[in-house]
């Protein structure tokens, strides 16, 4: 028997049964795609097309297309790359350190986490492919392969190395965590299911049949997971930081980086599954499963690493200060009050600012509200890493060479492109997967409706 | 030349009844064939008497490979075929090559933990897995008692075991091998 604090409010609201579970997230999966959906669909993928026409730009003619130049050899690209790397770590942070610590308020919302976490993590691959300029050689230069030069093994030492393989470890064995997860889910829709459809969700299922000894090891396999790719998610976001962090540029080469880019990946990530699910909770009427409670939670997390990025920009300031170091000193002056103060001070509002509101119990508790912050937070940290990034390398040690950054349309392009891709899988992924882990919520209605009784 | 088993099925509508029956019925002798839930209930492995999964194992055994293999790979690489000096340190820098060492660990044993699981639970995309009831994924829990390898109970008594444990149908099913 499970013992829940009586204090608790019921997960699922609306005294669902099991069977109402089914039927809620199956008619979904088997009903005729609304309007609504073709719609944003529709935009989706047009936007993908439209994005596509500067990645094409970018392949046929290079990398020259964007507006890189010799001091600023890093711009967007890294910027969306970590960007969208960070979104993802929410997804893992909700399906394996939540299920760690037996938050059972993530059940109802992290398969649609996780599989944002996948489509993220796509979007975050395609800067640096891309950035290779010829990415049909990039196996030879990324990976550890034999070839004609000797062979010249790539470099071990290298951050950007590393981070090769803790982006491709990240995205498989986030898949392999999410599939595992979906595999009861799709045996529920084979089994209402006939001719066509039955054959594919059979397949997917790869003939699961609830047996009990499938469920002990099912169980054990997801705890194990989630132990393994707790640390992992933590490890990307170090990794990703150590790009920065290991080189000798002003403003980037603090060791405070590691902790403040994991905080600022999950601060995003919540930021992006908030306006994510209440998008899907309207369309898809799942106000009973993702309730203003969970929504709530996600707030909190949202104040807490929102906090931890707010003392970390601090302390950076401090350090810069205290190290007498005057091109440390000027980089963060340079934040401050260079070229780019509107990036800076974007980035102050939207993230140091605009989270604290949610201590407020009737804003953190408002769709509204929330809905518009997630969005703001998302853009914050957008211009976290573009300050990061672009104001530390355009004016380093040598003045002669200082320089600005202007984005051309490729830039911009490439960007959109990555936006399209995710919303069309997102899209996608939403009509013809169940979107809610139905076997795992089930597991709890009977707690969740003898509360509703009493 | 089909071999045909004969099935007593209870249908459980509730995951704590489920368990009491469980023993129930184990204690009264008759050997349950496999119980099928639509989501997993704490503590149905004790009762049924499963052993715990080995899985952790499979799952150390496969990152401990993974660990060597990077290592190897590394050492060999910069230290034995084309060694070089890297930013001023040795041709093999150990820190250096925690990483990408961390990250292989946790790959091998994630999928090497994950295929051991559908191996040995025999998951495949071609499988036609001959649901004992079609609700067993919605919202029913059932019992499958086989009668073959219960000779000795009586079919009736089996059956009235089973409602008298809180079973809410209890059902005859043949299946063919």
């Amino acid at each position: 028997m499970q013992v829940t604090s009586s204090v608790r409010k019921p997960l699922i609201t609306g005294g669902k049964t099991v069977h109402d579970v089914t039927e809620d997230i199956c008619r979904q999966v088997e009903g005729k795609p609304s309007k609504l959906w073709l719609m944003a669909f529709g935009i989706s993928v047009v936007t993908l097309l439209i994005g596509f026409v500067a990645v094409a730009a970018t392949l046929w003619e290079g990398i020259g297309m964007w507006g890189l130049n010799k001091t600023v050899g890093w711009a967007w690209d890294i910027t969306n790359f970590v960007w969208w790397v960070g979104i993802g770590h929410a997804g893992t942070l909700i399906s394996a350190i939540l299920l760690l610590f037996r938050q059972k308020w993530r059940m109802s919302i992290n398969r649609a986490a996780e599989a944002m976490t996948i489509f993220a993590v796509i979007c975050a691959a395609q800067f640096p492919i891309l950035h290779m300029g010829r990415p049909w050689l990039g196996a030879y230069w990324a990976l550890p392969l034999p070839n004609t030069f000797g062979s010249l093994w790539v470099n071990f030492n290298s951050p950007l190395l590393w981070d090769v393989f803790a982006i491709s470890t990240y995205f498989s064995v986030s898949l392999v965590f999410w599939y595992i997860g979906l595999v009861p889910d799709f045996a529920t829709i084979r089994d209402r299911a006939t001719g066509i459809r039955r054959k594919i969700y059979g397949a997917l299922s790869l003939g699961w049949d609830g047996a009990a000894k499938t469920w002990g090891r099912f169980e054990s396999v997801s705890l194990i997971l989630a132990g393994l790719a707790t640390p992992l998610v933590l490890s990307v976001h170090t990794i990703v930081s150590f790009d920065f962090a290991t080189s000798v540029i002003p403003g980037w080469h603090t060791t405070i980086f590691p902790p403040y880019f994991v905080a600022g990946a999950i601060f995003s990530g919540f930021a992006m599954v908030l306006t994510l699910m209440i998008v899907t909770r309207a369309v898809f009427k799942l106000q009973d499963y993702i309730t203003i409670e969970h929504i709530e939670m996600m707030n909190i997390v949202i104040i807490v690493t929102g906090s931890i990025v707010g003392i970390a920009y601090i302390t950076e300031f401090f350090i810069a200060w205290y190290s007498g170091v005057p091109a440390e000193q000027y980089a963060f002056y340079n934040r401050m009050q260079g070229p780019y103060w509107w990036a800076y001070w974007s980035m102050m509002t939207c993230n140091v600012i605009s989270p604290q509101l949610f201590w407020f119990k009737k804003i953190r508790t408002s769709i509204a509200a929330t809905f518009i912050l997630s969005i703001i937070v998302n853009i914050g940290m957008w211009f976290e890493r573009f300050v990061i990034i672009v104001t530390s390398l355009h004016r380093d040690y040598l003045p002669s060479s200082w320089a600005m950054f202007y984005p051309t349309m490729y830039d911009v392009g490439v960007y959109v492109f990555t936006f399209g891709l995710f919303f069309s899988a997102f899209f996608l992924f939403a009509k013809f997967f169940p979107v809610i882990n139905m076997a795992e919520v089930k597991s709890i209605i009977k707690s969740s409706s003898e509360k509703t009784a009493s | 030349m089909s071999d045909t088993k004969k099935f007593v099925l209870g249908v459980f509508d509730d995951e704590d009844v489920l368990l009491k029956a469980v023993g129930k019925v184990r204690g009264a002798g008759v050997k349950i064939d496999e119980v099928y839930s639509p989501f997993p209930v704490h503590g149905l492995d004790e009762e049924l008497g499963y052993k715990r999964s080995r899985l952790p194992i499979a799952a150390f055994m496969f990152g401990a490979l993974g660990t060597t293999l990077a290592l190897v790979m590394q050492i060999w690489m910069l230290g034995v075929d084309w060694p070089m000096i890297i930013g001023g340190k040795d041709y093999v820098s150990l820190p250096d090559f925690v990483p990408v060492t961390f990250e292989l660990t946790v790959l091998l044993a994630a999928f090497g933990m994950v295929g051991t699981f559908l191996v040995s639970s025999d998951l495949k995309p071609w499988k036609d897995p001959k649901m004992l009831d079609l609700r067993i994924t919605d919202d029913k829990h059932v019992m499958a008692i086989d009668l073959g390898r219960n000779s000795a109970m009586e079919a009736k008594s089996i059956n009235s075991l089973l409602q008298e444990s809180g079973a809410v149908e209890v059902n005859d099913k043949d299946v063919d091998e």
